[in-house]
Order: C-alpha cells, then structure tokens, then sequence
C-alpha cells in the first residue's frame, strides 16, 4: 500500500526532474548557437541534410494531399452548389493546419530520426566522448547546427509542402473535375489573408520545427549507448515529437484562429 | 560531395523556399489586391456597422477604390466611425453618401459608395454626411411581423364594426 503511493511519489518527482533535465539541455543548445553560427557551413550541411534530402518525401506528400483534398471537398461541397469555393477550402486547410502538421510529422519520422540515430551512434561510438577529451564542446560542434538546420529547414518544408497541394489541388479541380479555373483562383484569393493565415501557418511551422528538432536531439544525446538504445531513442523521437505537435497545434490554432 | 556542391543545394532549397512563400502569399492569398499606391483617409459614420470588418473592400459602381482602415465607437454619438483609405486617383463629390452593402446574399459585407452631384471633391480627412446603416435581420423581421399584426388588426377591427351593425 505504502509501496504504491511512494512509487506514485517516485514517478512524480522524476517527471520533473526530466522535465527540469530537457529545460537545461535546451538552454545549453540556446547558449551554443552562436558558436554554431561562427562555423556557417556546418549549419548548411545540416541544412542539406535534413531539408534537402527529405524534398522528395514532403513535395510527393504535398501532391498527393492536395490530389485527395480536392476531390473529397468536392463531393462535399458539390451538395450545396458551393463548388466554385474548392479552391478556398483545399488552401485554408493546407495553408493553416495540414501544412505545418503533417510536415512536422513526415519531418519527425524522416529528418528526426536521422538525427538520433546519427547522434546516438555518435554517443554509442564514443566519438562524443572523444570530442569531449580534445577541450571540443561537442554541443556546439554536433548538436547546435542541427538544431538550427532542423528549425531553417522546416518552415521552408512546409511551405513548399502547402505551395504543391495547393497545385494539386488545381490540377484535380480544374483540369480533370471541371471546376472554373477563373473562380478557383480569385475566390481564393478573396478568401486568403496573408497574415492571418499563411503568417500563422508559418509560425507554427516554426514552432512544429524547433520541437521536433529539439526531440530528436534529446534522445540521440540522451539514448543509452548501445544498439537497442540508439534504437529505442529513435522510436521515442517519433512518438514524443509527433504526440507534441499535434498537442502544440491545438493550443496554436486555439491561440490563433479563435473569433475575437 | 564537395563544400561548394553542398551550399548550392542549400542555396536552391532556401530559393524554393522563398517561391513558394511568394507564390502562397502572391497567387493563392490577397496581398496582390491591397493598393499599393497612394491612399487618402475618408471618415464615415454609421448606426450600425453590421459585420463590417477592417480591411473590408469600398465599392463605387461595383469597382474596388479603398479599404476600411479601422472601425472605432464614437464615445460621444455612440455611432460607428470607419475610417476610409480611398485610392488616391479617385475623388468623390463631397455630397456623396456611403452604404453598408452585402456582396450576394449572404456574403461579406462591403462599404457601397455612391457619387453625389456637387463639383467639390472630398479633401482628405472628410466626413462623409449622408450614411445609411447595415441592414439588421432581425429588425428587418420584427418590421415584417409588425405589419402582419397590424394588417391582422385593421382587418378584424372592420368585420368587428360590420358585425356589430
């Protein structure tokens, strides 16, 4: 009885000594950013590798979203004669949640874990150590220029990831249903406040961007340095990254888009 | 891959980064539609605004000629007051009176401005004096219900006179 409410107590103060642990170790990379800024090419390298390379898994996604929202709204809309809003509707929806989120997770399972399995098997290679022996603080040599090439890259990502549905969209709808391709267009852009709505997204693409970058950071850093190790950490990046954006995407879209 | 190889790359996925931004902000968003040329502030004053929102469009004739700049309450009159950017190339006669109109039927609503006869223009700063309000749907129906009673009641009143005869 006593054994369990001490270990409800145990789990409760190691919830924030964790807590408190990831609070440091992001404060740590904040204060090594500058020193990743003075060696500039290792920040692009990160950036090739992260944004670069994971171009053709966003911009398939991207269409193929588009493709499948312009056909389901259509035959949502197409019930009430409201066709001719296809446009609006695929833009408002990529532009302000799918684009961010689903990048963010597509982001989180390809570049996020990249990154812990390439920071882990650092750690388990003790090449970390090593760095650690030659006076070389391997936070600001490894780990923030990755965490600023993962928070360049994703709005981009994302931004290319809306651009391509939004032409999907536009393929589906006017070439192949029929839509009027005048209409599309200008009543989407009646309807798209730049601000409110591509700025937004942008902001939560950046936000989605420094929590699955700074996840997968973590756990590569933190990983027990051993192959199953490296390997669980690389589950717990995709799972605690994505269950992250899409808590942070409520409160965001709560905090941005409600009726004032 | 060699050092330069890498920032190129890097040079063209920041490069697409910024077309499509342009293109989402440009092609698929309405910053395309603000004037960007030179703009005079008209004031107007209305009862009910309606859902007048800032930003919304000034139609003449149909034709876009400014912006609402920003809707405030009158603390004295407690009447409406939006503040008009109007294209500067465009003068209305200082006579002329706006409206509070919706674009379909239930679309957004917009400021209708219809030109008067005078030959002096609006100065900058202007108010506009002739204003009619947004229509209200509600008192619109309570209008409606109103004069179904009373046609209810002139209706009886007569049949109750003829029968009392």
């Amino acid at each position: 009885m006593t054994g369990a409410i001490a270990s409800i107590g145990r789990t409760a103060l190691e919830v924030l000594r964790a807590l408190g642990h990831h609070a440091f170790f992001f404060y740590e990379l904040l204060r090594n950013v500058p020193a990743a800024l003075r060696r500039p090419f290792l920040v692009v390298t990160q950036i090739h590798s992260i944004g670069n390379l994971s171009l053709v898994i966003i911009m398939s996604s991207g269409l193929a979203v588009g493709f499948v929202l312009a056909l389901q709204s259509y035959y949502a809309l197409v019930t009430y004669g409201a066709s001719e809003s296809l446009g609006l509707l695929v833009n408002l929806s990529l532009v302000r949640e799918l684009g961010p989120v689903v990048t963010a997770l597509l982001f989180a399972g390809r570049a996020g874990t990249s990154l812990t399995a390439e920071i882990g098997l650092m750690k388990a290679g003790e090449q970390l150590a090593a760095m650690e022996m030659m006076a070389i603080d391997p936070k600001s040599r490894v780990l923030a220029p990755r965490f600023l090439g993962g928070i360049v890259a994703m709005p981009i990502l994302a931004v290319l990831f809306s651009s391509v549905g939004i032409l999907g969209a536009y393929v589906v709808a006017v070439r192949l249903i029929g839509v009027d391709d005048g209409n599309f267009w200008s009543i989407m852009q009646n309807g798209v406040d730049v601000w409110r709505d591509v700025g937004n997204g942008i902001i939560k693409s950046i936000v989605f961007g420094v929590i699955c970058t700074f996840v997968a950071v973590y756990q590569g850093y933190e990983t027990q340095a051993t192959p199953e190790g490296v390997a669980h950490a690389t589950t717990r990046t995709v799972v605690i990254s994505s269950l992250s954006v899409l808590a942070m995407d409520f409160v965001l879209t709560a905090l941005m888009f409600s009726r004032h | 891959m060699s050092k330069k190889g890498i920032e190129t790359l890097v040079g063209v996925f920041v490069l697409l980064g910024i077309f499509g931004l342009l293109f989402l902000a440009l092609k698929a968003a309405n910053l395309g539609t603000f004037s960007t040329g030179d703009t005079y502030t008209l004031i107007a004053k209305f009862d009910n605004i309606g859902g007048l929102k800032v930003r919304a469009p000034v139609r003449s004739a149909g034709v876009t000629v400014g912006r609402v700049a920003s809707i405030t309450l009158d603390p004295k009159t407690y009447q409406g007051v939006v503040r008009l950017d109007m294209e500067r190339h465009v003068q209305f006669p200082s006579d002329s009176s706006a409206r509070i109109l919706t674009s379909g039927l239930l679309g957004d609503q917009y400021v209708g401005l219809e030109a008067g006869a005078e030959e002096k223009s609006f100065v900058a700063g202007d108010t506009i004096k002739s204003t009619q309000s947004a229509v209200v749907l509600e008192s619109l129906i309570s209008q409606f219900l109103f004069s179904k009673a009373a046609d209810a009641g002139s209706t009886a009143a007569p049949a109750g006179a003829g029968a009392k005869k």
